[in-house]
């Protein structure tokens, strides 16, 4: 029987998405046995990410510096803004280096059912952005759900009278399907269809 | 095109049992509680949809096992190739419905693509009684069979209609956009809902118009809809309602207040005020008109549960005449075999008890 710390880690890394109990114990056994080596390692780069997170002021990206490295990056194209739920969904995008300009995290949809309204979300902050000039085109790159869809049309409707050209990730996705999900292959699918909201 | 090799693992009472060499007509014998209907719901599974009792996964594993349960079957195709389509669960997750066509992974919808089920249990005698929601979610059940994507549709308009009524029943009008963001949604599904609806009927009409009047009651159905079935029409209605749906605290307009007439053609009493005989014969005819409108094309498999005993022995032999004209497979329950005089002869049949089948 294991003590009460290691118990407890195993109980955290448990939770991390695809491991689960079996795995997070194998990952600590793993630990354990290299307590000399990988184990420090491991520590102190969880510490300088923990010191260095920050949410970028520009796009809401999570990164170690503020402006992060996407809105930092010269070569990135600023005039192109493109509009997700979730960090997730940026890393799902940018992973796959089909996006060439910036992006915007929303922080999650709207949904009355949850409780998230309009003003819960960084959308203020994307249409004080697109008002400050320079941007020529906002990609809505909401997940195929309901909320995400009605998220889209609602931002949409609030730039109608800015003057960019709106368009809509064509996601060609089983219904429910979610961006962080996709392979990259339909990713870039669905980047090249975009098309104009009407 | 028919199921052979038919195989339950810790499903309901069923540990394990098998059905080999099924035939056109299927019959299940034995007492009641025997598992002859955990049968027929485990080859409904088999189509995509929640099965023919509307069961949540974990109540389908075998109470006092693992938890998790399995069913198999084999589709002969024309070529005599066989196509082995599965669905089951695992102990992690026993709340997730996996489904393996050709022992590759695949989705339940896929399942459709293969083979249409339809079914009749004594649970739907109340049909023309019940609430007018009952028949809304029946009309869905028989659309899925035909037009698999129905069911997105019907999910999506009962979220989206979720939203709307929850925004509305704040205590100010909500923000327009957010509410047009909605309602652009609940037209889109709505709209593609009521008209999946509306061929469903149509189609049903066409079947029943060229079966025989006799023996079993001719239903006439009449779809009513509860709102535009135009996409922008609906919108627009949703729009101008907003201030009424708002008072009334719901959604007044739309598919979700849909009604299915049903009438006894040739009294002209609607099928609510008919005798139990007559309502049972109607639903027969539009069982029978769903399973010659859902094949095209597809194998097709009719689960027919506790039917053949409560018809008298002319209506009996009408219906196997009927379901022998047609193509599709037909499983059917009966606590006596005598019920089935006039098919046991074709049939292949089980006596199941215990929840094991012992082939007679
Ligand atoms: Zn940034």
């Amino acid at each position: 029987m294991a003590s009460q710390e290691i118990e407890t880690l195993a109980a955290a890394l448990a939770r991390m998405p695809g491991l689960g109990p079996r795995s997070a114990r194998r990952a600590v056994l793993w630990l354990v046995k290299r307590r000399d080596n990988a184990l420090p390692q491991l520590v102190e780069a969880l510490e300088k990410v923990r010191e260095t997170l920050v949410e970028c002021s520009i796009c809401g990206n999570v990164d170690t510096s503020d402006p992060c490295g996407i809105c930092a990056d010269p070569r990135r194209d600023a005039r192109s803004i493109c509009v997700v739920e979730d960090v997730a969904d940026l890393w799902a995008l940018d992973r796959a280096r089909l996006f060439t300009g910036t992006y915007h995290v929303l922080g999650g949809k709207l949904s009355a059912l949850d409780g998230v309204r309009p003003e819960d979300l960084r959308i203020a902050e994307l249409l004080e952005r697109v008002r400050e000039g320079g941007t020529d085109e906002v990609v809505l790159a909401m997940n195929a759900t309901l909320e995400g869809q009605t998220t889209a049309h609602y931002i949409a409707e609030r730039m109608e009278d800015l003057p960019v050209r709106i368009t809509q990730l064509a996601h060609g996705l089983p219904v429910g399907g979610e961006l962080d999900y996709l392979d990259e292959g339909t990713l870039a699918q669905a980047l090249r269809a975009r098309r104009p909201l009407g | 095109m028919s199921l052979d090799r038919i195989a339950l693992s810790r499903f309901r009472n069923h540990a394990d049992t098998v059905l080999d060499q099924a035939a056109r007509f299927n019959v299940l014998v034995g007492e009641n509680g025997a598992g002859k209907t955990n049968v027929l719901e485990a080859l409904s599974l088999l189509a995509p949809g929640r099965g023919l009792r509307r069961a949540a996964l974990i109540d389908l594993a075998q109470a006092g096992g693992p938890g998790h349960f399995a069913v198999g079957a084999s589709l002969t195709m024309h070529d005599d190739d066989h196509v082995r389509l599965g669905t089951f669960t695992q102990p992690d997750r026993p709340a997730r419905r996996l489904v393996r066509i050709n022992e590759a992974a695949a989705s339940a919808v896929a399942l459709g693509e293969w083979l249409s089920v339809g079914w009749l249990t004594p649970a739907m005698d109340r049909l023309f009684m019940d609430s007018a929601g009952e028949r809304r979610r029946y009309m869905d059940r028989l659309a899925v069979a035909i037009e698999p994507g129905h069911a997105a549709h019907a999910a999506r308009q009962a979220a989206a209609l979720r939203e709307r009524n929850r925004l509305l029943s704040g205590d100010e009008m909500p923000e327009a956009a957010w509410l047009d963001g909605i309602e652009a949604q609940l037209a889109r599904h709505g709209a593609a809902l009521a008209q999946g609806r509306a061929r469903l009927v149509e189609g049903l009409k066409a079947e029943l118009a060229d079966a025989p009047a006799e023996p079993f009651a001719r239903p006439a159905l009449t779809y009513r809809p509860g709102g535009p079935l135009d996409e922008q029409a609906l919108a627009e209605t949703l729009v101008h309602s907003r201030r009424r749906d708002r008072a009334a605290g719901r959604t007044l307009i739309g598919p979700q207040r849909d009604e299915l007439e049903v009438v006894f053609a040739a009294k002209d009493v609607p099928a609510a005020q008919c005798s139990t005989g007559e309502q049972k014969a109607m639903l027969i005819a539009i069982t029978l008109a769903h399973g010659a409108l859902a094949q095209k094309g597809r194998a097709s498999v009719l689960l027919l549960d506790e039917v053949a005993a409560h018809l008298d022995p002319v209506r009996r032999l009408a219906l196997f005449e009927r379901l022998a004209q047609g193509s599709a497979q037909v499983w059917m329950t009966g606590t006596e075999m005598a019920a089935f005089e006039g098919i046991a002869d074709r049939a292949a049949v089980w006596q199941v008890s215990g929840g094991a089948a012992q082939r007679l």
